[in-house]
């Protein structure tokens, strides 16, 4: 079967987490953290409009619920607590130099690739909707990891690591349904709960290297591990 | 059922009352007792499992496996909560943490025990991964408690590699769930353990088997298995001693429980296929390499407490091999050794902690001649290393001589590779622990206030446990491998 011949919600759906992989692309190449914080609020929003839409689309009363919560967590609450934290660590203009944005750009492109690769076998050719959308969620999540290795600035990292949350998110939700509630709020208790602590850490990190250029963090290695 | 909540529930009001404790002095104590009292429900849990075969209800279930290694939770809980009190008290009056890092210190100490027993004792393999993301979230603040930037930049790494690590997992829980939808009608059921292994064998193969390496991947970074082991000999080195002692004690445990309990899923679902032994295969390879390679890193440490989580992770590979290679015997083995280890390993810990005090330093090269100015520091020192190294007469020989036993049974090559590493890691250790054992003391170096209680019952047992293994451990253990492997031992 075709993608052409999917109804049209789901054909509207893979659209909209296509555009979720995009962000993905946006958030691994964004210099600026303050657009870089507006891109990972605007996958937050569309993750939510994914979820509702599956609620719609299979009369899963409990995914509204989860909808909701998404939003206000990836959409709202966790960029409002990183734009503070910007702020307030006076990193409000920071702009971040890339290390080689393209060759970056195309190893997102080839972990697109790889995630198709490892996902084509998986199901049968009935399949083909949910097996777009694992591949889509799974690049999401591995773009959300090459974030977190390329890039230098602490808070990108936490944004990387907050994208790959939205991939595994995508993933539960369009390809099962949602996981049973308590799971889903175990999960989203543990991501607000990480992002306090991130958020302690940013000044931890800042009084002890005077910087939040996590590269620095290079005292603890096999061969200077003597003590003090 | 209601020892079960008692038990979960103990830890759970001990971190809030710790958290708000208008006197500090009293937190030690506090601490003691609420560990005393989770120990307490965990021993009562284990003789209904005992009298039951099993308890279960409410997405919780508790079984052999995981009975035994609740109680060993729970009670390596309890002695590191008797050692951590004079030990705290030490570095808070050296001025090192303040009064508000001590709250922190013990109720998140509390917070990590319930995450792991909640880890343990859950059916829900989502909640599985809630609570080992918790532990995380627990520990990793206690892990930059002394905020040096070593402390800071080796908290930082445990947090992200972690967070990365379990992410991953939680991306193969997401497939699992995918695979048992497809056979399970109740949605709510269908990330209970208990369901879908009776189910394994119709689970779709091609799906189990991408959500395992994910599972791997992600608790394996738990486990610390080559090349995911980064965070932890920074976690261990940095972070408080009593902190390294219930890491290495327990929650690598837990992570490798986590993988067992996936491994009988997975088995089960390819059963029928080409590669049946997959999972084990898998298992097996990171196992050994993460073994080999500790056993390598063991000689090139220069901090004491940084060496013996290399000698963790040389431990945890040794385990995760045994459970690889399956069958009753291996199984059995790797049972016995998870035990073991964490007796032995905590008291290490222990130890190291109060060596570290007398000589002011974690530096091997500075930390000499314990036995002159400790003896009970410098000779439990000596007899855990001993222990730790596979010397007769303790645990650790007995369950390496029955790994050692199954790996020549069933794949004979392999036996010389575990038997290299083991030299080498013998030679990595005592190179290094001879001279703080032996050597001359410098000039004014002091006894400290330490409480060897705890490390004298964790050797003790041991050695017991080298000597004879009681017939209620022996048949207990064999259930749990009955379990896992579906054929008894004994």
């Amino acid at each position: 079967m075709s993608l052409t011949g999917l109804p049209l919600l789901q054909q509207l759906l893979l659209v909209l987490a296509a555009l979720v992989l995009f962000t993905s692309f946006a958030l691994l190449a964004q210099a600026r953290l303050v657009s870089a914080i507006h891109v990972f609020a605007w996958q937050g929003v569309l993750v939510a409009a994914v979820t509702t839409l599956v609620a719609a689309a299979g009369q899963l009363h409990h995914l509204y619920f989860s909808a909701l919560l998404t939003l206000l967590l990836k959409g709202l609450a966790i960029p409002w607590m990183l734009h503070r934290l910007a702020r307030r660590l006076g990193l409000a203009r920071h702009v971040e130099s890339l290390r080689g944005p393209a060759l970056t750009i195309m190893a997102a492109v080839g972990l697109v690739i790889f995630s198709y690769w490892l996902v084509l076998p998986m199901v049968q050719e009935s399949l083909v909707f949910t097996r777009n959308i694992i591949a889509i969620s799974l690049a999401v999540v591995l773009i959300g990891l090459l974030t977190m290795v390329f890039r230098q600035q602490a808070l990108v990292q936490v944004l990387g690591f907050m994208s790959m949350e939205n991939g595994l998110f995508l993933a539960a939700v369009s390809a099962t349904g949602g996981m049973p509630l308590a799971v889903e709020l175990g999960v989203a208790f543990d991501v607000l709960v990480a992002m306090v602590l991130f958020g302690v850490f940013f000044f931890q990190i800042r009084e002890s290297i005077d910087s939040l250029n996590v590269d620095r963090l290079n005292r603890l290695t096999e061969t200077a591990g003597e003590g003090d | 059922m209601s020892a079960l909540l008692l038990m979960l529930l103990t830890p759970a009001a001990g971190a809030i009352t710790l958290a708000l404790l208008p006197r500090l002095a009293w937190a030690g104590w506090v601490n003691v007792g609420v560990s005393a009292v989770c120990l307490g429900a965990a021993a009562a849990l284990a003789w209904m499992v005992g009298v039951h075969g099993e308890v279960a209800g409410h997405s919780f279930r508790v079984d052999a496996l995981n009975g035994y290694l609740v109680v060993l939770t729970a009670f390596v809980g309890f002695t590191t909560a008797i050692f951590s009190r004079p030990y705290m008290r030490y570095v808070c009056m050296r001025g090192r943490i303040g009064e508000r890092r001590m709250r922190l210190y013990h109720a998140m100490y509390q917070a990590f025990m319930l995450t792991m027993l909640l880890a343990l004792t859950t059916d829900n393999l989502g909640v599985l991964w809630v609570a080992v993301e918790g532990a995380t979230l627990a520990t990793v603040l206690l892990v930059s408690l002394y905020r040096t930037p070593e402390a800071v930049e080796a908290a930082w790494k445990y947090f992200v590699l972690c967070g990365v690590g379990i992410a991953l997992a939680l991306f193969g829980t997401v497939l699992t769930y995918f695979a048992s939808q497809q056979v399970m009608t109740d949605p709510e059921a269908g990330l209970l353990w208990s369901a879908l292994y009776q189910r394994a064998g119709e689970l779709q193969p091609m799906v189990m088997r991408l959500a395992f390496v994910f599972l791997l991947v992600g608790y394996g970074t738990k486990v610390g298995l080559v090349p995911m082991h980064q965070w932890l000999p920074d976690a261990h080195s940095e972070g408080p001693t009593p902190m390294s002692a219930v890491l290495s004690g327990l929650l690598l445990n837990v992570a490798l429980y986590a993988v067992v309990r996936l491994k009988m899923l997975v088995d089960g679902s390819l059963a029928a296929t080409a590669t049946p032994h997959l999972a084990g295969h898998l298992l097996m390879g990171f196992g050994l390499v993460s073994f080999l390679t500790a056993a390598l890193f063991l000689h090139r440490q220069r901090d004491v407490k940084r060496m013996f989580s290399y000698s963790s992770i040389e431990h945890m590979g040794l385990m995760t091999f045994g459970f690889g290679l399956g069958g009753p015997l291996a199984t059995f083995a790797a049972l016995l050794h998870m035990l073991v280890h964490s007796f032995t390993k905590s008291a290490i810990f222990a130890t190291v902690g109060h060596a570290a005090h007398i000589a002011g330093t974690q530096s091997i090269d500075h930390i000499r001649g314990l036995i002159r100015t400790q003896p009970a520091v410098g000779w439990s020192l000596l007899i855990g290393v001993v222990a730790i190294a596979g010397f007769p007469p303790f645990g650790l020989f007995t369950s390496e001589f029955l790994l050692l036993t199954a790996t020549m049974k069933s794949q004979p090559w392999l036996t010389l590779a575990l038997l290299t590493g083991l030299a080498v890691a013998f030679a990595g250790l005592f190179r290094h622990v001879h001279p703080m054992v032996y050597g001359v003391a410098p000039q004014g170096q002091q006894p400290v206030l330490a409480n060897m209680v705890p490390v004298a019952v964790h050797l003790g047992a041991v050695l017991l446990l080298g000597l004879s293994i009681p017939p209620s451990l022996a048949r207990w253990l064999d259930m749990a491998t009955g379990l896992i492997t579906g054929t008894h031992l004994l």
